[in-house]
Order: C-alpha cells, then structure tokens, then sequence
C-alpha cells in the first residue's frame, strides 16, 4: 500500500506521549499556580490559563512543521544557525534586564527566550556537518569543526548569564559518539567533571599535588616505556592548568549565588543563609506525597507556595506532592518511554542526517530529564532548567515542540522516499 | 555498542530516580511529619535605619517607632466588622476596599492594612487586636526628622510599590525604601539588611519553634550612619531667607567640592510627609502646579545664566589668546554687528579693560572677545567646538556627577546643534548668530548647581572636585573615588588672576557696591536673565531673575554659592543681598548688616508671582 500522506506516517506513539506529558504538565501548573480568585481559563493573568495558549499555539505550530517539506529543514540548516546565533547575540543590545539577567526579548506581556530555540537549531547543524559526505567524525580537523557548532551558542549564553542553559549543549556529544567519536573524548569528559569536582572540594593546590603524584607512579610503573616521559608531562600539565582556571572562574567568574549552590550540594559550606531553602521544601513536597499521593489541587505544600518556582523549574515536586510514588513514577517512565522510543526511530532512520538529528533530540531531552528531576530530588546542584514539557513557558515549551516535531517530520518521510 | 551508550544511561537515569522517589515518598515518612508541620511563617526582623547628621555633627535625622496593621486576609474569620471599623475609625466602604487590595495581593502572605499608626493609636487598640483574627499589629520605624529643612536633600522613605519589588526581590510589600533624595541615593547603607526567621507553625497554626533548629535564619544587618557635608545652621538660615520668593541656594566648599548648603523655594517640613497624613499632603505638594514645591529648582531647574557668564567668556578669550587683561575696548552703549538690531549695553565709563569689563557687566566687551574667540578659527564650527570644550572641562553641559538622584544637563551647544537649526550646509551661519551666548543669554542653560560650581573653579583657579553631598559613612574609612579625584579644567591658572580681580570690583564700585559686607573680601558677579511664559497661548516676558554668583574670602576661598530668585529683577536686590548674608552667616556665624537682613526676610515675591495668574495686564521689571 501506498503510504503517502504525512498523517499516516508519522510515529504515533511518540505524538501520544507528547500529549500525554503535555497535558499532565498543564494539569500540574493548574494546580501549582491556582489561587484562590475565581478560576478562569481566558483571563490571560492566570499562569494556567496563559500556558494554555502556549500549548494552543504549540498545536498550530505543529501542523506548520509537519507541512513543511522534509529536506526543508536538511537544506536551511545552516540558515536557522545562524539566525539562532545572531538572535543570540541580539540579546546583548535588545535583551530585556531582568533581575540582571538578559536572556529575553520582550513583547509587551509575552517574551520570548532564544536560547530555547537555538537547541534545535544547533541539532539541526551538527546534524547537517556529521551527514556530509566529506566528513569524517575521526578526523581531528572535522571533530573540531563539530565542537565548534555546539559550543558557539553556548558561550553567547553563557555570559546572559544562564549557564544552566549553556550546559544543555555538552549534551550534543552523544550524537558525536553515536557517529564514532572516539570513547576517549567522553572519558575526557568524565575526567573534566571529576576534577572539576574534586578542585572546588579541596581545591586547585590539592588536586594539582595529586595528579601530579598518580603520574610519578604510573611513569614508575611503567619505566620500561620511558618515550613516553612527554606525554606524561603534557597530561599533567593540562590537568593542573585546568584545576586553577576552575578554581579562577569558579572564584571570580560566577556569582555567588551559583558558588552557593555547587557548595551546598557539595556539602562544603553549612547552610546559613537559607540557599538551600528551595531543595530542602522541593524534598518535602515529593516525600510528603506518600505513595498515592494527596490528589489532584490537594497538597498542601504546593498551597503553600513553600516551593519557589513551583510552576517553572520545580513543577516536578507539585507532581510528587499530588500524585505521590505512583504518579512520580509514571511521569519517569513516560520520559524514558519517549526518550527510548526516540532513539530507536533514529537508529531505524535511512539517512544519516535523521538519524544524527533524532539522537541529538533523544540525547537534549535525557539531559534536560537527567539534570531537572536530579534537581528536584535533591540529587544535583540546583541548575535552572525546565522540565520538558512540564515547566511552565512559552519559549520552553515551544523550544522542546519544534525539537520533537522536527523529528517526527523526518522520520514520516523517511516512507515516503523509500 | 555505540548504539546503547545513551539507552544504558537512560535506564539507569530511570533507576537511580525510581530509587530516590522511592526513599523520599515511602520508605523515610519523616517528610510527612515535616509536611504536616510545615506552615512555616517567616519573620522579619527589621534593622534601624541609619542616622544623618550634618557636617558639624548636629543630628539631622533619626527613627520613630511606627505600628502597621497587617492583614493575613484568608485568616480573617468570625469578623465583628461594625466593632472593627469602629476602633480603626474607618468606614464600611474603606474597609472592603483595603481588604480587596490585600486578597488580590496574596491571600496568605500578610499585607498591609493601616499602615503607620502612632504610639497613642497603638496603645488604644493593642488589647483589642486579639479579637479580630487575621489582623496583627508589626512594628516598623519610620524616620524622625530633627530639622524642618532640607527636605529636597533628604528626600523621604515610602512603601515599595509591584515595579520596584519585580526589580528586586529583597523588597516585599509594606517594606519602606528611600524614594528621592540622599535616602534614594544611600538606600543600600542606610537600609541595613533585614533578617529572615523560619517559624514552624503546625496544623492549629501554633508556633512550634524555629524551623530545623534556625539554620536558614539569618541575623538582620545594621543600616550605617552617614554624615552629610550640609551645614545645618546653614540651611536654615538659607530657608528663612528664601521664605516668600522662589528660586534657590547653592553653597559649595571649593577646596573640597562638598555641598554646604542646597537650598530650593518655596520647600515644605521633612515630617509632612511622615505617617498617615503622608499621602494627602503628598497628593497637595504634587498638584501644586503653580509654586511646585516638588521641584528641586537647584539641581533641575535650567536657567539661562546671565552675566556671571561673562566670567567664563573671558577666561576662554584669554586661554585663545584673542584678548589680554590690559586691553581696553571702547562701547559707545551698544554692540553693533552684522546691520542687525545692536545689542544694547548700559551706562558706564569707556572703555573699559577686563577688569573694568566684569565689574561693569559690559555686554559690548564680553561680545568683542566672544566674537573674536569664535572667529579665530577658520570655520564657526571650529570656533564653537573650541569653545563647547572648554567649558566641557568645567563639567557644564552634562550631569554633574554628584550623589543626589535628581538633576539636569544644562545645555553647552557645539556646532552639530548650530548645524541642525541653521540647516547647513544649505544655509551657513557665522559667530554672530551665535552671540548672546557671550552674555549668558543665547543657547546656554545652567543649573543653578552649575553656577555654584563654576564659581568654586574660579575661586581654586582652574581645578575641581566634583561636588557630592557625602562626608563620611560610618565605619567605612574612604569616600568613592570619584570624589577624591582632583579634575583640571582647560584654562591656565593665571588668567583666572584678573576675572577674579574683576569680581571683586563688582563689589568696590560696580553693580554690587551697595550690599557690601564689613570685613569681608567678597568677590561675586550679578546676573538679570529674561525669561518668558506662555499665557493663553501667548508668551509673555515676565520680570527677570534675580541671579548672583560669588565666593569669599578672595584670597582663600571657604564658601563658593550661587544664588537664584524668580522674577527677582536686578542681580543684586535679591540674590546679591542673600548671597552675602549666606557668607557672612557660614564665616562668622552671625550677622552685621541687619537692614540687608530685614529687608530680605520681611520682603515677599508673592505679588510678583501672581500677576501671571490675575488675568489683567500686568508691568513687568519694576
């Protein structure tokens, strides 16, 4: 049979579970921003009711997307990077000041967050560069090329400042991997964090005398390789640099807000000056909700406004009040079902430029995931980023639809050009 | 493999989480507990706000205890409201009014109902309280003013409004914060920060002790003293003699660029904006559109500076090298130029060298020397930006850069202005077009700041600090650098020598001979300026201010002002007189010439100022 109508192609499943978070999303905003003045669902001062016309106009975004030309979005890729990058940049003369932050632009009541939208856009690319012919994910030269189009949009957003978003972007190497990026280049990675780690512990001088003794032993080890005496100077020398530029930026470049929250999490500092407030009640509220939960508009601390930023970052403690253990874990298993069923679309893809593309969207949505929920439950340092689909905000929720749909669009024409 | 990497992380992810879920929701119920207890109330503890004093350490301002009525409005229950409206003294229409602002504001986070009761309205209802739920009674400190002057340098304190807590957090609603003034520009000292207590509350809302044994409190910090550079004594005496006229004082102390004395008239009592007579007496301040006693006239009032220009015109000819001090230039009564109207001059002995020029105000010479300084260069563009930026090195023409939140430019034109008026280069325009800018008339505005300050430049002869309203924050040992920083103007140091020598015939034998003060070598220069109305949509000339620049003593200068009377007329009646009131006041502390006293305190403007308003035709300049 002849399948070739969009409609009948594309990946249920994926819209179905979209829907579904969508939905549950709103219905959890609903309740966290409900006041106590007369419910109304037009009266655009509500959270709710506003984030219901984001979803509307997210519904008649779709429908564009999905009648766009599939190679559309492979041909302009380049194009949608760099208008992403110069909206980017826009920011530093049009920004709207927001408690001194510039990471808006505003029209009138509604604003819009570019760095929500240059997600796509920079998977867009870096799906374009892996899914030229001439290039080869093994060639230093491409591999650079490659890091540059991820961590562009990151340095224009991390100076807003909005690090949290900034950070999303490191997500992009899992694409890289997929496509034969050398494993060494993710165990640099980790070795990246653990320092990173380990210098804002017990700082840069510590870190520095250790690697510098783990490479006197190894050298001693192996002595019977001794050509390899620059290597190892070069690796301990890299590792040292870094440690003091981390102890450098931690210290002079980030505010002390941020330095806070890495130090709490880290248990470094006692917690005086009530910073740690937002995990601690963000705690109370998923572990207050039981098993079943208190239901739906029910629980108390979400009444309560005890957790800040209920309705953007930390919606996901509304869900753990009001729907307890089995509501909490059903929303997980949603994530991880559209995640999963995403990366078996890409790797079902025929070409190259689809499959690298819906590996970046399955790999932007883990992080997101990954880091929000570890967030909320008090696992990670607290990272301003929304939770897919859930969070309250247009530009966010618009951001992850024209990511997702991108996708579901490549993945329809995959049958029809068969 | 590669495939599986980011799968195995998401089912891990998926684990680790499901594990976490399952230890904070099941398997630890000491969440419940926490949840259950978990109304936490937080309590403010307010710090008291930081004194001002005066430079001679005289008390200017201190705190009051005040009493708000605060409303939890989803607390209040069981309400007597006819007993309630009784003891508050309010009506039923006032009541569902103020209740209604304080549910749209938030049902649960308290709100201000009445603010600022005084101790005797407090005490009368203290014993009451309990009977009305959701209302309780906070304690605040409002300020307390020592003084009944000085209100447009202190500014005052208000309730934070929706814009300024969105712009920053720290402010909640019925917080107080420094709306105009030194209380504007000091806010972050004078404000301390306040400190934060977590009070556990349980179900029946009973106080169960700080919440996880206080480790999110934090303790209030203490707002700082400050002293201003004012001279108290100074200001007052400043205010009794502007009583009846409008216009303004500036004192500077050249030697250091801080502000003795800030005076604008007519002014109202600091404490008429404290408590709750606040907003009604606010309200009539800012309807009076006629006196506008809101309207700082020193430091936001534009003026055309009038003759004490004249000063300015001839450092800049002497600093071009177009004129000398010893030259002598001839006026037969006016400056004729172009076959235009001449621009008349008044009776004095010709001809006149600079000396003579500035004691006699004499509009022929400055025009001469201006006309010159333009015309040295080859284009008026030239000319004018030449001259623009000297005075540019004099701080006029732009913002000051003192620490007071409220002010203007005045305005320096440079040729771009010229340009775009004259149309160029369709059409060209020359130095004369230009020329009442000699005399202070033309395009150039000054505040009466300004005027102040160019007289303490000419007094250190050619150099600055800029001038600030800080003398010292307590416990914190240096000013901002801006303004320990000495700034040079353009001029040469020694062609101040016979400006000054000519302002200080202003008072041997020229327009000021008749207000000198005994003892004092007082060097000053008159201004008469123009000015015009609009009335019907007609304009109208009105009588000229009053204007009077000087510093004093002329061989070492410890007080530099200008003065400013509306509609005042000649230079010296007014503003000269009171110019040398205020320095023989803030050198010696007491007064000599008590007819020049009298005169200007029993003398009043006010029929001056209503001829405008009569509707009948009016005589101006009398």
């Amino acid at each position: 049979m002849q399948r070739n109508s969009t409609l009948q192609n594309i990946d249920w499943i994926t819209v179905i579970l979209y829907l579904l978070l969508v939905g549950m999303g709103w219905m959890n905003i609903y309740s966290a921003s409900l006041s106590d003045s007369a419910v109304s669902f037009t009266d655009l001062g509500n959270i709710y009711a506003k984030q219901l016309f984001f979803i509307g106009l997210s519904l008649v975004l779709i429908v564009f997307i999905l009648a766009v030309e599939a190679k559309f979005y492979e041909r302009f890729s380049s194009v949608i990077y760099l208008l992403a990058l110069a909206s980017l940049l826009g920011l530093f003369v049009f920004g709207k000041d927001i408690n001194g932050a510039k990471s808006w632009y505003s029209f009138g009541a509604f604003g819009l967050q570019p760095s929500e939208f240059a997600k796509a856009a920079t998977a867009l690319a870096l799906s374009k560069y892996l899914s030229d012919i001439q290039t080869n994910v093994r060639l230093f030269n491409h591999q650079l090329k490659a890091f540059l189009i991820i961590i562009l949009p990151a340095l224009f957003i991390i100076p807003q400042p909005d690090p949290g978003s900034a950070l999303i972007f490191t997500a992009l190497i899992f694409p890289l991997y997929r496509e034969g990026l050398s494993f060494i280049y993710l165990l640099l990675g980790f070795i990246v964090a653990f320092l990173f780690v380990a210098t804002l512990l017990i700082g840069a001088y510590w870190v520095a005398a250790g690697v510098a003794a783990i490479a006197v032993v190894l050298w001693i080890k192996n002595r019977k390789k001794r050509r390899n005496l620059g290597k190892y100077v070069i690796i301990t020398g890299a590792c040292v640099a870094f440690a003091f530029s981390v102890s450098y930026i931690f210290n002079n470049v980030f505010e002390q807000r941020h330095r806070d929250r890495f130090n709490i999490v880290l248990g470094k500092e006692v917690d005086t000056r009530g910073i740690g407030y937002n995990t601690n009640q963000s705690e109370i509220a998923i572990g207050s909700g039981g098993f079943w939960g208190k239901g739906w508009t029910k629980g108390t601390q979400t009444k309560g406004n005890f957790v800040p930023e209920q309705h953007t970052d930390y919606i996901f403690s509304t869900v753990g009040e009001e729907w307890g253990f089995l509501g909490s874990i059903i929303v997980v298993i949603l994530f991880l079902w559209l995640i999963i069923r995403l990366l078996i679309l890409a790797e079902r893809q025929k070409q190259q430029f689809a499959r690298v593309y819906g590996y970046s969207v399955a790999a932007i949505l883990f992080f997101h995931f990954f880091v929000n929920i570890g967030m909320v439950t008090g696992l990670f340092p607290t990272v301003g980023i929304p939770l897919p689909f859930f969070s309250y905000g247009g530009s966010a929720l618009w951001g992850f639809t024209i990511l997702l749909f991108i996708f579901v669009k490549l993945d329809s024409s995959n049958f029809i050009n068969r | 493999m590669r495939k599986l990497l980011l799968l195995g992380l998401t089912l891990c992810s998926g684990l680790v989480f499901a594990a976490r879920l399952f230890y904070l929701q099941i398997y630890d119920s000491s969440f419940q507990k926490l949840s259950e207890n978990n109304a936490i109330k937080m309590v403010y503890d307010y710090p008291e706000r930081g004194y001002i004093f005066d430079r001679n350490g005289e008390l200017m301002v201190a705190n009051q205890p005040a009493y708000d009525i605060m409303v939890i409005p989803r607390n209040v229950k069981d309400l007597d409201t006819l007993a309630f409206i009784t003891d508050m003294g309010i009506t039923k229409e006032e009541f569902d009014r103020k209740l209604k602002k304080a549910w749209a504001y938030s049902p649960r986070i308290p709100s201000p109902f009445m603010p600022q009761l005084t101790k005797e309205e407090f005490a009368a209802l203290q014993e009451k309280m309990y009977q009305y739920k959701g209302f309780f009674i906070q304690k605040r400190s409002l300020r307390d003013y020592q003084v009944d002057h000085s209100a447009n340098v202190l500014g005052f304190i208000g309730e934070v409004n929706e814009a300024i807590m969105n712009r920053n957090p720290y402010y909640r609603l019925g917080d107080y914060i420094g709306m105009t003034g030194v209380e504007k520009q000091y806010e972050d000292i004078l404000r301390g920060v306040k400190g934060v207590k977590y009070i556990q509350k349980d179900r029946f809302n009973r106080d169960i002790g700080p919440y996880k044994d206080g480790i999110f409190d934090t303790i209030p910090v203490s707002g700082r003293d400050i002293v201003l550079t004012l001279d108290a004594e100074l200001q007052a005496y400043g205010q009794l003699l502007m009583q009846n006229k409008r216009g303004g004082i500036v004192a500077i102390e050249p030697k250091t660029g801080e502000i003795l004395s800030l005076i604008t008239a007519p002014s109202y009592d600091p404490d008429y904006l404290v408590g709750r007579k606040r907003s009604k007496n606010y309200t009539g301040l800012y309807n009076d559109s006629i006196a506008k006693p809101l309207f700082d006239r020193v430091l936001e009032g534009q003026y055309a500076p009038g003759s004490p220009f004249k000063a300015l015109t001839s450092l800049i000819g002497m600093q071009e090298g177009v004129v000398t001090a010893e030259e002598r230039i001839s006026c037969s009564g006016a400056y004729y130029y172009g076959g235009r109207k001449p621009l008349g001059c008044h009776a004095h002995r010709s001809p006149l060298d600079m000396v003579g020029g500035i004691a006699n105000s004499c509009n022929t010479y400055f025009c001469t020397i201006y006309r010159r300084t333009i015309e040295k260069y080859d284009s008026p563009q030239e000319g004018i930006d030449a001259w623009h930026d000297h005075l540019e090195s004099f701080g006029l023409g732009n913002y000051m850069g003192y620490d007071l939140p409220s002010g203007r430019k005045g305005y320096i034109p440079d040729s771009g202005f010229y340009n775009r008026s004259y149309n160029y280069p369709k059409y060209r325009w020359y130095a004369t077009a230009t020329i009442s800018n000699a005399i202070g008339q033309g395009e150039v505005t000054m505040t009466p700041m300004q005027m102040a300050h160019t007289a303490a430049v000419i007094a250190n002869k050619g150099w600055f600090y800029r001038p600030h309203i800080i003398k010292q924050i307590k416990g914190v040992d240096t000013l901002p650098q801006k303004y320990t920083e000495k700034h040079y103007t353009t001029i040469d140091p020694e062609h101040f020598e016979p400006v000054i020598e000519g302002m200080f015939d202003v008072y041997n034998e020229g327009t000021a001979k008749f207000i000198q003060v005994p003892g004092i070598e007082i060097c000053g220069k008159t201004g008469t300026a123009e000015n015009f109305m609009r009335i019907d949509g007609e304009v109208v000339q009105l009588t000229d201010h009053s204007i009077f620049v000087a510093f004093a003593p002329k061989d070492d200068p410890k007080i530099a002002l200008a003065v400013f009377v509306e509609n005042g007329y000649w230079g010296s009646r007014w503003a000269g007189r009171i110019a040398g009131l205020m320095i023989e006041k803030y050198l010696r502390g007491e007064i000599s010439r008590k007819d020049m006293e009298d005169f200007v305190i029993n003398g009043s403007l006010e029929e001056e100022y209503a001829k405008p308003f009569s509707g009948e035709p009016f005589i101006i300049n009398q």
